[in-house]
């Protein structure tokens, strides 16, 4: 999977494809704030122009939690390309973004950390 | 358990779970309003109580719940449910269940800074809401910690939800999976510390058992040993010793055991119903045969009996008992009695639950179990008599008369045998074979009958072509028992006696007769004697008078011709 995904990047003759992003915020809270201002910084720098970005706020459709199985807030979901992406948290570590995203290849240490 | 029953704790309301032995068990159910720890190690049944809970909740109770599944998507829940009973998409359309599946994979979260699950108790709380639960299940939360990699912030989180489960006021089931040294993986007993629950699967030779366990309820006397429960087609059932109370109604009803002898040795009547009769001896005893009796005589009063066999086919015992005599082929057509034969191969969790059901299916006023001896190739002495008990009361709540039959092995004292069964027993017969004068002969005791005078006379238990026969055993002039020939031999013995003492005395009461008529015959022969004495005598009399008047007379006569002055007139006057 990385090395397609690799490839993706790394060749920039492919058509433009759009990028569908949404995050999941419950309230204005601090974290979401956070969150909504990382990933705006991070989709400019790499996603400039091919990108769609929706903000849900649970608490006003807290239904939608259940239909796309939001457990933790922040998420971050990324609904295409395929295969879908979710990333949690205020998205202040951006490498992990990167790489959730598919945006950065893996490290060989795998998703430990901390 | 009887304080929380009449209220004497009104401070600690209860959630009823609907399932009959763990109300029983926690006095009435979980703690309304606050978080239940359930744990256990995996297939150990947590899923299916939980569901229960909520199933029940939601048709018994009208308290519609919240199913929060981490490890099984609600396709499969709804699918695993229905073969156990439950319909859950009728309920969830029905809006007294929401099921909501909680994807966590590690593999698909990344996690990137700081979180919170507020999206988990959104989701929650969404659900409650929207159908006005007053149950949830959270099904396995644990799942969480190997989804994600900051524990910090999920302890943190998990206090919070419990907290927060609290304050919505719902009866919450929490399961967790079993740890290596602690009750659950990831500490959850830490956070719900109101009510915990320990499920267990054991193998033991070869057989799984699933028991249960309160461990703890805060605020609540509840009953503290392991409890053998059931996962079949109809639920959950676990049944609780009785010991937390015996309330079943006793009846005063009394049914024939089917042997008229028996019945005179009970005081008449026979068994009283919803009575459990134990019925031990040696091989060849004649247990089968007496079992036979009595399920005759409940269908020749119309009444159904439920046969369970672990020895025998049906149609061995039908034949068996055909040659004393006994026709149970009718009773088996009229539909008054019905078999049940099978090896008891199986654990004894599964033997509760075949008898249950073919109970409750049959519904019969009188079951026998022959023998109750297999069940103890199955476990310890110790969990067969657990499940007896539980047998027993499930008979007794349903006012079935039960017969037990047990086999004693030889040489063994036989009333330590069943030391164990017995006290639970009300009735107990044993039969034992009596070996003397080169021939085994059987007699019958009744070592016990609750509540009614009964015989303490051995009887000597005859087979016979036409049934089972009870005779007064006799004593030989040593004081020994004489069965069998002996016993016929000293019958003939006294029965020819008896015809001499006849004759005897026939033949006294015709000389007594004899010497009546040779008395009667003197005293009439002395009575004419005397009656001619009499005569005479009387006649003497007459003539003594007749002489004294004429005296008499002379005297007067001759003082009248003397001119006698003085005493003549007086003497004058009295002969006028």
């Amino acid at each position: 999977m990385n090395p397609t995904t690799d490839s993706l990047k790394t060749t920039p003759a492919e058509p433009v494809e759009l990028w569908e992003l949404r995050l999941y915020v419950a309230g204005q809270t601090p974290k979401s704030l956070a969150a909504f201002a990382n990933l705006k910084r991070l989709c400019e720098e790499h996603l400039q122009e091919r990108y769609v970005l929706e903000v849900i706020d649970l608490l006003k459709t807290p239904q939608l939690a259940e239909d796309d199985q939001i457990l933790a807030v922040p998420t971050l979901v990324r609904k295409l390309p395929v295969p879908i992406r979710k990333i949690i948290g205020d998205l202040s570590n951006t490498e992990r973004v990167l790489v959730g995203l598919d945006l950065r290849p893996r490290a060989s240490g795998g998703n430990d950390g901390n | 358990m009887n304080e929380t029953d009449q209220r004497t704790h009104p401070a600690l309301p209860k959630s009823p779970t609907g399932i009959e032995g763990l109300d029983q068990l926690t006095g009435g159910g979980l703690p309304q309003g606050r978080p239940t720890l359930l744990c256990g190690s995996a297939g150990c049944g947590k899923t299916l109580i939980a569901m229960e809970f909520l199933v029940r909740g939601a048709t018994q109770f009208g308290e519609p719940g919240v199913f929060m599944a981490f490890e099984e998507r609600t396709e499969e829940l709804a699918l695993n449910f229905i073969s156990l009973g439950h319909d859950l998409n009728v309920l969830v359309a029905q809006k007294k269940l929401s099921l909501d599946f909680v994807r966590v994979e590690r593999s698909e979260i990344e996690e990137a800074g700081e979180y919170d699950l507020e999206g988990l108790f959104i989701r929650l709380g969404h659900s409650i809401d929207r159908i006005g639960a007053k149950r949830v299940v959270l099904d396995t939360i644990e799942t969480l910690f190997s989804g994600l990699t900051n524990t910090a912030i999920l302890r943190a989180e998990l206090r919070r939800l419990f907290r927060w489960l609290k304050d919505k006021g719902v009866t919450a089931i929490i399961t967790g999976e079993r740890g290596e040294t602690s009750l659950t993986r990831y500490g959850l007993e830490e956070y719900v510390a109101d009510c915990v629950i320990m499920l267990d699967h054991r193998v033991s030779e070869n057989m799984s058992t699933r028991r249960l366990r309160i461990v703890k309820y805060r605020g609540s006397s509840h009953g503290t040993s392991e409890y053998p429960f059931l996962i079949d087609e109809g639920g959950i059932s676990l049944l609780p010793i009785t010991s937390l109370g015996l309330k079943h109604v006793a009846s005063s009803e009394r049914v024939s055991s089917g042997l008229p002898g028996l019945d005179a040795m009970m005081g008449g009547p026979g068994y009283y119903r919803g009575s459990s009769v134990l019925v031990s001896g040696t091989a060849g005893s004649g247990k089968t045969s007496l079992s036979a009796h009595f399920a005759a005589a409940a269908a020749a009063r119309g009444e159904r009996c439920l046969w369970f066999a672990f020895e025998e086919s049906a149609s061995q015992i039908t034949r068996n008992m055909r040659s004393i005599g006994l026709d149970l082929e009718q009773a088996i057509q009229q539909g008054c009695l019905r078999f049940h034969a099978e090896r008891p191969t199986s654990g004894l969790e599964m033997h509760l639950v075949t008898i249950h059901k073919q109970v409750q299916a049959f519904q019969p006023r009188i079951v026998i179990i022959d023998p109750i001896t297999n069940f103890t190739a199955l476990g310890s002495d110790a969990e067969v008599t657990a499940m007896l008990t539980r047998l027993i009361d499930f008979f007794k709540q349903q006012q079935i008369t039960a017969l037990f039959t047990s086999l004693t092995s030889g040489g063994r004292a036989e009333e330590n045998t069943e030391a164990g069964v017995s006290s639970l027993m009300d009735v107990w017969l044993l039969l034992r074979d009596i070996e003397s004068g080169a021939e085994r002969n059987r007699v019958l005791h009744l070592l016990k009958s609750r509540g009614m005078a009964h015989s303490n006379q051995v009887r000597e238990f005859l087979l016979t072509g036409h049934g089972v026969e009870l005779r007064d055993v006799y004593l030989g002039p040593s004081g020994a028992l004489l069965t069998g020939s002996a016993r016929v031999g000293l019958e003939a013995q006294e029965e020819a006696q008896s015809l001499v003492r006849e004759q005897e005395s026939s033949g006294r009461s015709r000389a007594l007769e004899r010497k009546r008529a040779a008395v009667e015959a003197q005293i009439a022969a002395i009575r004419a004697e005397f009656g001619v004495e009499e005569a005479e005598l009387k006649r003497g009399i007459a003539q003594g008078d007749a002489r004294a008047a004429m005296l008499a007379g002379d005297r007067v006569e001759m003082g009248r011709q003397r001119q006698d002055d003085a005493p003549a007139p007086a003497a004058t006057e009295k002969l006028n």
